[in-house]
């Protein structure tokens, strides 16, 4: 994963509330077996039917719930393709904010007023390293986990800090925690 | 200190702080072909092949194809073709294509046994909240998470927020769990639940069988809640007993489950109260399933709905592409198709329920309807006892498992404007086929729909 870095310039935006991933990447391009190549596809009805126009820009301004329903990390990838590095956002929905982290594409939580001020600015500054957002109307403050901040400043890889921790699940595994539940090679 | 039943799985699962371990981990053909793929890359392997299994659903035609190189879909098949190939290389266990215990992998995990009280349940599916039906924590992630649970058996969480609805009195004659959960999100909103690991209880809850408790945990992350749970009982050992998965000592494990319900005094961080016997039978008239009303009622004024301009511009923007004005009476609203089938709603009880509603009579001559059975196996049962005439003789098609109509991944779609009245569980724009219309309801409100070309109040119709 490549390290979030201070993210700077212009601002797109989709202002509307609870938009879900069943619009940011329609399902008949769920196929492909790829992470790559899902930019063009992004909010494809919407931007195909001419309701939604989307400048290629740094930073995405969305309303709040963004990003709710599916699972989909498809949506991530569509985003981050078709050029975006953070979204901004009143709030997001659970998975969709897990699946940015571990994407190196960097939600921001700010209020629904501030979102439409850095949306009418139209150019916006972050740093995740100060946790702050920086536009034409002042600074304003996000906050973010502190170990989540950690992993996306320095681009690291979940599975190997896991990892570190073998030794752990290794013991969990031993001690009788992993007993619970079917082996399902056994069925 | 008391603790809830969230609080008592989480703890015995924490390897290190904010560190899970999984006990069950489903695999599906859409999301974990890039999972696989990284797995390679970085030569890492399977930790438990043995706590993990797949299936093939999303992409599945219904239409009785015998194996993933007979889908004529170039795209879906080597979807599913990927699959089959990964769990050959890493030495998973699949039911794909062909296998009799193939289906939706929220449908398969209950009926192998393998979804038990106490477990962590995870898929890359939003609506593996459904196993929380059985007392297990059990969540959707996305595909970085699944190559994650697959190199180590383990999951980096931050602990969710609690949260109990409880539910009293008795749900009404005709009045589902499907209802129920659309009244709750109705009521709470589709971001409502967020942050949260729900426990829904109450005397209404207890009331439910395992189908009617999958339904409603189904459609937690449609209130946008983490995980849904249930507490295990005399009804989840039940169902979970001589089943191929079940503990070889059950009674020592029912013991065991037995301690898992939220002790008395235990403190969640969010409580709400519905009153059980006050659900009327729902209809969604808009994009997401919080957009809902009574059957009895009328299609709202955005003006008057929700709270704030945020809100009223989406239920304007709803009502347009649901082609609906607002004071029309959900039940005059016609339909174009009916679909019964997806994991919220395509076990046996869903369909022993629709087709008692179908029984002797016919769909109308508008309507265009189908039944799809959530596995192979619930088709298997259905069709022993009769139910496939059943819904053939009234008009219905009758399909093989998958998840079919719910997401349009295969060749079952909505064509541009056409309205369907659906069991499943997102009603958002083009979910069910680009400009398709969905109303989400219960099976015997689907089925009583597709008889009469129209929503009705199936408390009422005779």
């Amino acid at each position: 994963m490549k390290p979030v870095d201070v993210i700077e310039g212009g601002v797109s935006v989709v202002e509307r509330a609870d938009v879900d991933t069943d619009q940011i990447i329609p399902k008949q391009f769920l196929k492909r077996v790829e992470r790559t190549g899902f930019g063009e596809f992004l909010f494809y009805d919407w931007i195909r039917s001419g309701e939604l126009e989307l400048e290629p820009n740094p930073i995405l301004v969305a309303g709040r719930n963004f990003g709710s329903g599916s699972s989909r990390e498809h949506a991530v990838w569509a985003i981050q393709d078709f050029g975006f590095e953070a979204v901004i956002a009143p709030a997001f929905a659970d998975i969709f904010y897990v699946n940015c982290t571990k994407n190196g594409l960097l939600p921001v939580i700010l209020q629904e007023d501030t979102c439409r001020e850095l949306a009418a600015a139209g150019e916006v500054r972050i740093d995740i390293d100060d946790q702050t957002v920086t536009f034409a109307g002042g600074v304003v403050r996000f906050e973010i986990d502190e170990d989540v901040k950690h992993r996306l400043l320095h681009g690291l890889d979940d599975i190997g800090i896991t990892l570190q921790n073998e030794a752990a699940i290794g013991a969990f595994e031993a001690g009788g925690g992993a007993d619970r539940g079917p082996v399902t090679t056994a069925l | 200190m008391p603790k809830t039943m969230f609080d008592k799985i989480w703890d015995a699962h924490e390897v290190a702080e904010g560190l899970i371990y999984v006990d069950l981990h489903l695999v599906h053909e859409v999301t974990s072909p890039q999972a696989f793929d990284g797995l390679r890359v970085e030569r890492r392997t399977v930790r438990r092949p043995d706590k993990t299994v797949a299936t093939a659903d999303h992409n599945v035609p219904t239409d009785g194809t015998r194996a993933a190189r007979m889908i004529a879909d170039e795209l879906s098949r080597i979807q599913v073709e990927t699959l089959e190939r990964n769990c050959a290389e890493f030495e998973i266990p699949i039911y794909s294509l062909g296998s009799e215990r193939q289906g939706i992998v929220h449908v398969i995990g209950p009926e192998l046994g393998i979804t038990q009280p106490g477990l962590t349940i995870v898929c890359g599916d939003s609506h593996t909240s459904t196993h929380g039906a059985f007392g297990a924590l059990a969540f959707g992630i996305g595909t970085s998470e699944v190559e994650h649970v697959l190199a180590t058996q383990c999951l980096v969480q931050r602990r969710p927020r609690t949260m109990r609805i409880d539910y009293s009195g008795e749900l009404g004659v005709g009045v589902t769990a499907k209802d129920l959960i659309l009244a709750t999100i109705g009521r709470l909103g589709v971001s409502g639940m967020v942050g949260h690991a729900v426990e829904y209880a109450g005397e209404t809850i207890r009331g439910l069988s395992m189908e009617n408790r999958m339904t409603i945990c189904n459609m937690t992350i449609e209130g946008g809640g983490r995980a849904g749970m249930i507490a295990p009982d005399d009804t989840t050992f039940q169902w979970v007993a001589g089943r191929p998965g079940a503990p070889e000592d059950f009674e020592a494990a029912v013991a065991a489950w037995r301690e898992l319900p939220t002790d008395e005094g235990a403190e969640f961080d969010t409580e709400v109260e519905v009153d059980g016997a006050a659900i009327s039978p729902m209809v969604t008239w808009g994009t997401n399933p919080g957009m809902v009303a009574q059957v009895t009622d009328a299609v709202p004024d955005p003006a008057g709905w929700g709270e704030g301009p945020a809100d009223r511009d989406a239920a304007v923007r709803a009502l347009a592409y649901m082609a609906l004005d607002p004071g029309t009476p959900m039940t005059d609203i016609p339909l174009d198709r009916v679909f019964i089938g997806s994991c919220t709603n395509s076990r046996i009880q869903d369909l022993r329920e629709a087709a008692s509603i179908v029984d002797g009579r016919r769909v109308a001559d508008s309507v265009r309807a189908m039944v799809v059975p959530g596995s192979q196996q619930v088709k298997a049962e259905a069709e022993e006892e009769g139910l496939d005439d059943v819904f053939r003789s009234a008009g219905f098609e009758w399909r093989t498992a998958g998840c079919s109509m719910c997401l349009g991944m295969n060749p079952d779609i909505l064509d541009e404007g056409e309205r369907c009245a659906s069991t499943s569980n997102r009603n958002f724009e083009g979910r069910q086929g680009r400009g398709g219309r969905t109303h989400l309801v219960s099976p015997r409100m689907a089925a009583a729909a597709a008889i009469e070309g129209r929503f009705v109040d199936i408390r009422t119709w005779a």
